[in-house]
């Protein structure tokens, strides 16, 4: 959803630490993205293909690390992947918990010379 | 060369969140972003509200929507500062759009300031506005099974207020089954159930909002 201003974002993110850091191409992105972050990779790659000519992250290959969504159970501690509504702990079937993973979206590093 | 970076890409967002937030402190505003699926009552819970602390809290609300000013006229004719937001297809309000509303509102007077979220279960939780509560609304004809469906939205909220439960007997609504899922969620979500159309549950709903405000 919103890919578009979204991937505006990565890249100036992305081109504000490449200055900083005094290079003149930006080679690639490394982004983190939640389950539940409600951010699609292919969305944001078409996109950024279009913003990012004619700027130093032109052609920058976009690396997507996928975060699982995790409960830590509240009755037991244990910590678990869930999908849909299969929300039972494994361990003592208590329903739900904190979510502790799955909400990320950030941009881990990039690759620049 | 690998530049590590660990910046959430709505950063710019959360920073102008914050800044709105102190604002918001500084003048001992609460703040509510209300969120819910489109016609589950959001507009119609606002105004309740109004009606029940208007004695009590001066109150503002920001109204977001894609187009039209029918939710901020409803506000404006009980008399109530009111804002409109069109966002002209943005899904979402951010803290930027809430930032370029606020001079239009008599911040020095007022103890509570709703913002009326564009009706979407989906993009509003990952866009801080600078809100200090997150309520959300269901309604019963939406069905039970939404918190397991939209497991970002309902455990983003610190309030869950469901909505027309004055349509329990018409429907195959079950409740049990959905306050299983938001407790999963948050065993801490405040839970209220309202009939914005009856007024059932209005009251209970806005004592626990004066209380929040007290605490300010």
């Amino acid at each position: 959803m919103h890919e578009l201003a979204v991937t505006q974002n990565v890249l100036q993110i992305a081109l504000e630490h490449a200055g900083r850091a005094g290079a003149k191409r930006v080679q690639r992105i490394n982004l983190v993205i939640g389950a539940l972050s409600g951010i699609v990779d292919d969305s944001i790659q078409f996109y950024f293909d279009f913003v990012s000519q004619g700027t130093p992250a032109e052609g920058a290959q976009l690396s997507f690390e996928r975060v699982p969504a995790r409960f830590r159970c509240r009755a037991c501690g244990q910590e678990f992947e869930f999908q849909d509504d299969n929300w039972a702990c494994p361990a003592c079937q208590a329903l739900g918990g904190e979510i502790i993973a799955g909400r990320e979206f950030y941009m881990d590093s990039i690759e620049v010379k | 060369m690998r530049v590590p970076i660990v910046q959430n890409i709505l950063s710019a967002n959360d920073q102008i969140a914050q800044e709105n937030r102190k604002l918001f402190d500084s003048k001992h505003i609460l703040v509510l972003n209300v969120m819910a699926s489109p016609g589950a009552g959001k507009t119609r819970l606002i105004e309740r509200t109004i009606e029940t602390l208007r004695d009590r809290l001066r109150i503002g609300v920001i109204e977001g929507d894609l187009a039209s000013t029918i939710d901020t006229e409803r506000i404006s004719r009980l008399g109530i500062p009111a804002v409109q937001i069109n966002t002209g297809g943005a899904c979402h309000l951010d803290a930027n759009m809430i930032r370029a509303a606020l001079p239009r509102l008599p911040l020095d007077q007022l103890d509570l300031l709703f913002v009326e979220n564009v009706g979407n279960l989906v993009c509003p939780t990952e866009f801080a506005l600078g809100e200090h509560i997150r309520l959300v609304i269901a309604s019963t004809p939406e069905g039970h099974d939404k918190p397991y469906k939209y497991p970002g939205m309902f455990s983003a909220a610190d309030v869950l207020a469901l909505n027309k439960i004055d349509l329990l007997p018409l429907l195959d609504f079950d409740l049990a089954s959905f306050r299983r899922g938001v407790e999963a969620l948050n065993p801490n979500t405040a839970f209220f159930l309202v009939s914005c159309k009856t007024g059932e549950g209005v009251q209970a709903w806005a004592d626990w909002l004066l209380a929040r405000q007290s605490e300010r």
